[in-house]
């Protein structure tokens, strides 16, 4: 097999960041402390693979010998994956100074995160859902232990790697056992023999290992356990990262495997993820709202948006699809944001970090409390902002499915969110209190912020801006 | 040009208010004032085009616009009125202008941010009763939450978090099942012949009643219940007092004068011509709880000891007779329940500016701290006295001629097929006498107190500026008493289609209105 000069044109989004993440750990591990000198790098290689990736959006093209196919769909979850590093590399330098950690690994372990996602979003083979899948995971076990001096960050690590771990093991044996029914790890093939092999009982058992995999990655019911844990420990913009572009990565695959390669509708796998979506709606917003910390409230928050996504991928239709690529743009925006906001309060030794503490921001930075109560609308799903339209389109998947229940199971779980959600509101807005940001916020991560929240509302109001184009997607 | 878009003009000219509200230094509360008077008068002028230029004779919607939205769902941009939204709309931004000069001086903190709030609002509701695509009708119908609950909830009174709370979650739990509603009724459209998924509501009303009995039931009772809770229908207003109380008068005046109005357009906007054979269906229903609601409103209102509550009760009593006028489906039914929904923005709306006058000066409402205000305060009594009274329903004032209307229209109804509705909701007329005029005497008349207190304070006139905006309101007040004929003739074509549409359906025979003939002919795929 010879590599074209078009493999390496169409695959360049990837290239440019992998570079980049070598060039900075050559740089780093040369220079000492020096984090300065990641950060700028990472800033330009992710800029650079977002400039690439939208260079290259239309065209849809498999590469490298139907091991990756770069553009159109990969290149979209590309841009969400770059977005929320970009917006993580900048909210995390002030953190990072703050909390006394700052180091160039993290810039180098967001950047091979990112190339891992990218590699399974661009995944066209078993092989490389696998290796993208290691990639991203191990990088973000790392991350989340990264303030490696706190025993709660350590926990987090350990945490997510030891389940993390059983559910690459899951991954793996599901991979296995489909290569064993149908002879190749090319997913292109596999389509092929499809109606042919799905009625072999253990063919279905690989596909179910494979949806645990990835439900945990996505955090879903029942395999969500670790994520209040980990999002509790782990730095803060990096569970901001972990639950937005980790996620993503996650739903890329899901939409890859079972949407496309896979046509579950109106099968018991369909089912099956209705059922997991469902699940995940109901313990997720009910669970959230009995927490006092904010960071574990956004966490069973995200439970909950996984669910919501699910929604899109049980439907299995076109409007499922569209519905769970704009859900999660819309989603990386508005939590990367959320997150952002919460690094700002949070002081050091896991000071600030309850409910309570955001009592009265309103009248002390109105501007940050402005930003929070946008997104939390949007993650409540009130129009007119990016997180209503996002449920409108998988909701209406689910209807056109013959999913009603689904869709109603949806917008109920949605009225439970809004009383959490809101209640960050009242306390910001309607309280008395003396919540504030001990130090001032840095520009470029307040502008970052705000581009987030002006993008939620943007895409809210002008929601064709995005899914007019991932129409284009469907068809690999 | 600009005619072309004037209506559009219209729902997002208090926008521009909005932005100049951002330039302005925070501390400046005169300018901040003035802005928000000035941008909500001057929408209320622009609206007055659309008055003037709107045809009474022509049927459908008028000032239509469209543009495309979202292509891939079939979402427009698309905005229209017809005689109902029409009054209502000017009815919206005759009332902003006067509920921010009612309670000039009310607010002190955060004035900046009020006024914002205010005008997001006013765009939300205008906004709502201008669309045309049920996907912008919920987004405006959502979106204007978030300012109310800032109202209620920062503005508000003790309680107001509870409140705020309370009323946002209620109102949305009722929009959420709507949207599903939404989605399977344009997924309906998908699945007739040549069909795709759409929330054009003029194509959709050709749509809906081809839906089996059933479906349209679920539809029906979904968006029924959407509108039930805003209008308030017994038994989902207990949100209502808790919010009226609790909200500051600018608050409680554009709620009860618009919000509130929102759930009887949305039943007839959408509830009557998109389910028609479902509606039918449950007419004894929502004329049972209407006529409970008449009855229960007013009784309750008759103990309250707080005046702002009494007010907050005479409304899910008065807006009963407008879903009564609703379901009677007659030509008066409607026409009474529409110019009744414009009589209580009115009277209502003036009701809460008073009693935000007198709590701005004794610091309470309590009636039973008041006696023999009229003697320190003839001209707020002269004014408590004519509103009170269109209230009720004299002749003469707005009041009468829609109640008078909406009870004819329910005596002769063939739908409600009993004239015991009409009698019990008659009684809501006395009872309305005996509250409102039972707490007007125990507060005007009497002995003065003898030290001149009342909650502590000394009591003087209402100055020009309050009574100009109460002026204003009774000036509507006795045009519609005297001379209504202005008003319905704006809607009489549209109340009319309505009925003959729904008398069609009972017959078993759809007529083709005009707006179906549109929907094939006029609208870009």
């Amino acid at each position: 097999m010879s590599i074209t000069s078009s493999d390496l044109i169409y695959s360049s989004p990837l290239i440019a960041i992998v570079v980049f993440a070598l060039l900075t750990l050559i740089v780093e591990a040369l220079g000492k402390d020096k984090p300065i000198l990641s950060y700028w790098m990472s800033l330009v290689g992710v800029t650079t693979s977002l400039v690439l990736s939208f260079i290259h959006l239309d065209s849809g093209v498999p590469v490298f010998g139907e091991m990756l196919f770069q553009g159109g769909f990969a290149g979209y979850c590309n841009i969400i994956f770059l977005t929320s590093a970009l917006l993580t590399i900048l909210l995390a330098k002030g953190y990072l100074a703050r909390m006394e950690a700052h180091r160039g690994e993290f810039y180098i372990l967001i950047l091979f995160a990112t190339s891992g996602m990218m590699l399974m979003a661009g995944a066209l083979n078993l092989i490389t859902v696998f290796l993208g899948i290691e990639l991203m995971s191990v990088s973000l076990y790392i991350l989340a232990g990264f303030m490696r001096k706190k025993e709660r960050s350590n926990e987090s690590a350990l945490k997510y790697f030891l389940l993390g771990a059983f559910a690459t093991g899951f991954l793996l044996y599901g991979i296995a056992l489909i290569y064993g029914i149908s002879g190749t790890t090319n997913l292109l093939l596999i389509h092929e023999s499809y109606a042919v092999h799905i009625k072999n009982p253990i063919f279905l058992i690989g596909g179910g290992l494979m949806l645990i995999a990835l439900a945990f990655k996505a955090s879903a019911v029942p395999f969500h356990m670790w994520a209040p844990d980990v999002y509790e420990g782990a730095p803060t913009p990096v569970a901001g990262f972990m639950s937005t572009a980790a996620k993503a990565a996650a739903f890329a695959t899901f939409i890859l495997i079972f949407n496309r390669i896979f046509s579950i509708s109106g099968t018991s796998l369909s089912q099956v993820i209705a059922f997991i979506a469902a699940a995940s709606m109901i313990l997720g917003n009910v669970t959230a709202i009995a927490q006092t910390s904010i960071k574990r409230m956004l966490a069973y928050s995200s439970i909950a948006h996984a669910g919501y996504m699910l929604s899109g991928v049980a439907a299995a239709n076109n409007e499922g699809e569209t519905g769970v690529l704009f859900y999660l743009l819309a989603y990386t925006f508005m939590n990367v944001g959320a997150f952002g906001i919460v690094s700002w309060v949070e002081r050091k030794d896991d000071k600030n970090l309850t409910l309570e503490d955001y009592a009265g921001l309103g009248a002390r930075q109105p501007v940050v409390a402005a930003l929070m109560a946008i997104f939390m609308f949007s993650l409540a799903g009130i129009p007119p902002f990016a997180g209503f339209f996002g449920k409108y389109y998988v909701f209406l998947a689910a209807v056109k499915a013959d999913m009603t229940w689904l869709a109603i199971v949806g917008v109920l779980t949605s009225l439970i969110s809004a009383y959490y959600y809101l209640r960050l509101v009242v306390l910001m807005y309607f309280r008395e209190g003396d919540a504030d940001i001990d130090k001032p916020v840095p520009v470029t991560a307040l502008v970052a912020v705000a581009a987030a929240a002006l993008l939620v509302l943007a895409l809210g109001v002008f929601p064709s801006l995005v899914v007019d184009m991932t129409r284009g997607f469907f068809k690999i | 040009m600009v005619f072309e878009h004037i209506l559009s003009i219209t729902i997002f000219f208090p926008l521009l208010g909005v932005l100049a509200l951002f330039l302005v230094n925070k501390e400046n509360a005169p300018l901040i004032k003035l802005i928000g008077l000035l941008t909500s008068a001057l929408t209320f002028v622009i609206s007055l085009i659309l008055y003037f230029r709107f045809d009474a004779a022509g049927s459908g919607f008028q000032f239509r616009e469209y543009a495309v939205w979202v292509k891939s769902l079939n979402i427009g941009y698309y905005v229209g009125i017809d005689g109902m939204s029409l009054l209502l709309i000017v009815l919206t931004t005759f009332l902003t202008p006067i509920a921010l000069l009612g309670t000039w001086n009310s607010i002190e903190h955060k004035l900046r941010g009020y006024t914002i709030m205010v005008l997001l609002l006013e765009v939300g509701m205008v906004g709502v009763f201008a669309s045309l695509d049920l996907f912008l009708f919920y987004m405006f119908w959502e979106a204007m939450l978030i300012p109310m609950y800032f109202i209620i909830g920062i503005w508000g009174g003790q309680n107001r978090i509870y409140a705020a709370i309370k009323f946002f979650l209620f109102t949305l739990f009722g929009s959420l099942l709507m949207l599903v509603a939404i989605l399977a009724l344009g997924y309906f459209a998908s699945t007739l012949p040549d069909g795709y998924f759409t929330t054009n509501l003029v194509q959709l009303y050709a749509v809906g009643p081809r839906m089996a009995l059933t479906l349209q039931s679920w539809l029906f009772l979904a968006f029924a219940l959407s509108f039930a809770i805003k209008v308030p229908l017994f038994p989902f207003h207990t949100w209502l007092p808790d919010a009226h109380v609790q909200a500051p008068t600018a608050g409680s005046v554009l709620l009860a004068g618009v919000l509130l109005k929102m759930g009887t357009y949305g039943l007839i906007r959408f509830c009557l011509p998109l389910f028609p054979h479902a509606a039918l269906k449950f007419v004894p229903l929502l004329g049972i709880l209407a006529v409970i609601g008449i009855i229960y409103g007013a009784l309750v209102a008759m103990v309250q000891t707080d005046l702002k509550k009494l007010v907050a009760y005479s409304s899910v009593s008065h807006l009963g007779f407008v879903v009564l006028g609703i379901f009677a489906m007659t030509e008066e039914g409607i026409q009474g329940a529409i110019i009744q929904m414009v009589n209580h923005g009115l009277s209502t709306g003036a009701l809460f500016l008073i009693v935000g006058m007198i709590y701005d000066r004794a610091h309470t409402r309590t009636i039973s701290d008041f006696g023999g205000v009229a003697k320190v305060m003839p001209v707020y009594a002269t004014f408590f006295l004519i509103v009170s009274l269109s209230s009720i329903g004299i002749p003469g004032l707005n009041g009468f001629v829609g109640e008078f209307l909406i009870l004819l229209g329910s005596f002769k109804s063939t739908v409600l097929a009993s004239p015991a509705y009409a009698v019990l909701a008659s009684s809501g007329v006395i009872l309305a006498a005996v509250y409102l005029l039972w707490a007007y005497q125990r507060m005007m008349f009497g002995k003065v107190r003898e030290d001149g207190l009342y909650g502590g304070h000394k009591l003087t006139d209402i100055n020009g500026r309050e009574i100009v905006s109460l002026a204003l309101l009774v000036v509507f007040i006795v045009w519609i008493g005297v001379y209504p004929g202005t008003f319905l003739s704006k809607s009489a074509p549209m109340a009319r289609q309505l009925v003959q549409g729904m008398e069609g359906i009972r017959q078993g025979v759809m007529i083709r209105t005009t707006e179906n003939r549109d929907a094939q002919s006029s609208l870009p795929r």
